[in-house]
């Protein structure tokens, strides 16, 4: 049985609770993302069609576009974005989303990066609770 | 732990005034989540953030130009949100059309080169081996670093201006020498040479390359031509859509990569993973996601078109005309249509039928009427994000068969190369 607790690295830290969406393929979401509904909408990622507004969503790094911060940027404000972001390693995109979404908007979420063990113990659904520490609980 | 120097503690104080404060502010958070002990001196930046999506990104360029931003190196600009001068013969809405000019304007005060273009390194702005630089714009990232021998970590928008506005990275990742060597083995097996020199070998390569590349650097061994370079270009965009390579080295290609041996620093190889024709076959089918023949229009120019491309082009239309059902549009720089205009190519372009947009591409501007519902392109780049951004289906051919396919207002590709023996 998967751990209750998870000591995760908070790039920046944060609290959030959701459910999880979990995906093992990276994305991009400039022309991965519609921030106008919270969607993804890469037809080649596993998660097309799924709504990530609210939700912690796990996703191993960013890859293409180097506007997927811009556009994480225009979720926050948009009140669309993911409520947190997990990942396997420090991904500079989704954290400095989170830094210039704090900067312009006083929003920031948590960006938490995780031993791949314990990223791959995730599954979508599960409730999650994000501590300012980086740990995750499940609840 | 993140050692300031005096300049650097001056900007984040203040005493260079509000802008640099701001950037530098951003900069010094960002160095603690790279893990940086410094940062280090750039002398170019490419700035990326120029794209216009929404408020978020007007209100970030507009706060810094009110703070009275300046760039401390020079930067070039990537494209913009709207082709200025073009965009109310496309469906581009004037609302959008006026928040993006709004957006150009606002970095164009910043002292940066309006050049609007995703492809600054075939312009007078293209850095040398072994500059320390500040990209934005995945594949112009790819090629600086690949290509060029240029040092850029994976920049994202909103950070290269900060970097461009204090002259400043942090000093880790692709800036350092050792960062830079290979981590991934790919290595052709039995690709014939014909196969090799076909136009769309290379952004089919780059594609499978960026699926199968994850967050490494890759190196690529077993190319047996010597390609031009818009083919590494092609290369470089589209490893860096499919995946996240931000360097790659090509053994006997690229400048880093003279040999197996320096493309990995001198350190042992890992095992080698092989890349088939019928992967090749395989990736080249994964960037058609269009059926049957249906055409409404050919999209090339992503990343912006070339004066060689504008050449290739030129003989391949001369006397002859777009189908009447069909667009034909090509997105460049105004310095490249400049320059074909100049030197006579772009003539028999425009003589075919063909349309040229610029400062943007059919991805950053809202430019496509619906009508629009099937793509040929012959950029990998535009095959992997049309169909998600634009809800359109696309088919990837060959630069003749594009033209091909746009004379007979149907798809056409030549598969005699690709078709399975």
């Amino acid at each position: 049985m998967a751990d209750r607790v998870i000591a995760g690295r908070a790039i920046v830290a944060g609290n959030a609770e959701g459910d999880a969406l979990v995906t093992s393929d990276a994305l991009s979401f400039w022309g991965g993302y519609d921030f106008h509904t919270g969607e993804i909408i890469d037809r080649r990622h596993p998660l097309a069609g799924v709504r990530a507004a609210g939700r912690i969503l796990a996703v191993p790094f960013s890859k293409g576009s180097s506007s997927t911060t811009a556009v994480l940027v225009e979720a926050v404000r948009a009140g669309t974005a993911p409520a947190a972001i997990l990942t396997t390693g420090v991904d500079a995109f989704f954290a400095l989303a989170s830094i210039v979404a704090d900067v312009m908007y006083g929003k920031p979420f948590p960006v938490i990066a995780l031993e791949p063990v314990d990223f791959a113990s995730l599954r979508s659904g599960e409730q999650l609770r994000i501590e300012l520490s980086g740990v995750i609980r499940r609840i | 732990m993140l050692q300031l120097s005096d300049d650097d503690r001056a900007m984040l104080n203040g005493d260079r005034g509000p802008a640099p404060r701001l950037a530098m502010s951003i900069l010094v958070r960002m160095a603690d989540v790279y893990g940086a002990a410094e940062l280090m001196d750039i002398s170019q930046a490419h700035i990326d953030s120029t794209i216009y999506l929404g408020d978020a990104t007007l209100d970030f360029a507009e706060r810094l130009a009110a703070l009275g931003a300046r760039v401390a190196v020079p930067t070039s600009l990537n494209v913009s949100g709207v082709d200025e001068c073009g965009w109310k013969d496309w469906a581009v809405p004037p609302d959008w059309a006026a928040k993006a000019a709004r957006q150009m304007l606002a970095y164009e005060k910043m002292g940066a080169v309006p050049m609007w273009t995703c492809a600054p390194y075939q312009t007078h702005m293209r850095p040398a081996f072994g500059q320390q630089i500040a990209w934005g714009e995945s594949n112009a990232i790819a090629f600086a670093n690949s290509v060029i021998g240029a040092r850029t970590e994976r920049y994202p928008d909103l950070l290269d201006v900060c970097c461009a506005i204090t002259g400043r990275v942090p000093a880790v990742g692709l800036h350092l020498t050792a960062q830079r060597a290979g981590q991934m083995l790919l290595r052709l097996a039995g690709v014939a040479p014909a196969l090799q020199q076909d136009d769309q070998f290379f952004a089919v390569l780059g594609h499978l390359v960026g699926t199968l590349a994850g967050d490494q650097i890759p190196v690529i061994d077993g190319i047996l031509v010597r390609p031009a370079e818009d083919r590494l270009k092609a290369f470089a965009a589209a490893s860096a859509s499919s995946g996240r390579v931000a360097l790659f080295h090509m053994v006997g290609v690229t400048p880093e990569a003279p040999t197996l041996d320096a493309a990995f620093q001198g350190r042992a190889a890992p095992p080698a993973i092989e890349i088939t024709t019928a992967d090749l076959r395989a990736a080249r089918r994964e960037l058609t996601t269009a059926d049957g023949q249906p055409l409404d229009m050919v999209i090339l120019g992503s990343p912006h078109f070339s004066l060689a491309e504008f050449s290739l082009l030129a003989p391949l239309v001369a006397g002859r005309q777009v189908h009447p059902r069909v667009k034909f549009l090509v997105t460049s720089s105004r310095l490249m249509k400049a320059r074909a205009e100049e030197s006579g190519v772009l003539a028999p372009i425009v003589a075919f039928g063909a349309q040229i947009t610029l400062d943007t591409c059919i991805l950053a501007s809202p430019m496509l009427p619906p009508e629009i519902k099937t793509l040929m392109t012959n950029s990998a780049k535009y095959a992997y994000y049309a169909p998600s951004l634009l809800n359109t289906r696309v088919t990837f051919g060959s630069l003749a068969d594009c033209v091909r396919s746009a004379v007979e207002g149907r798809v056409v590709r030549d598969e005699s190369l690709w078709r399975i023996a």
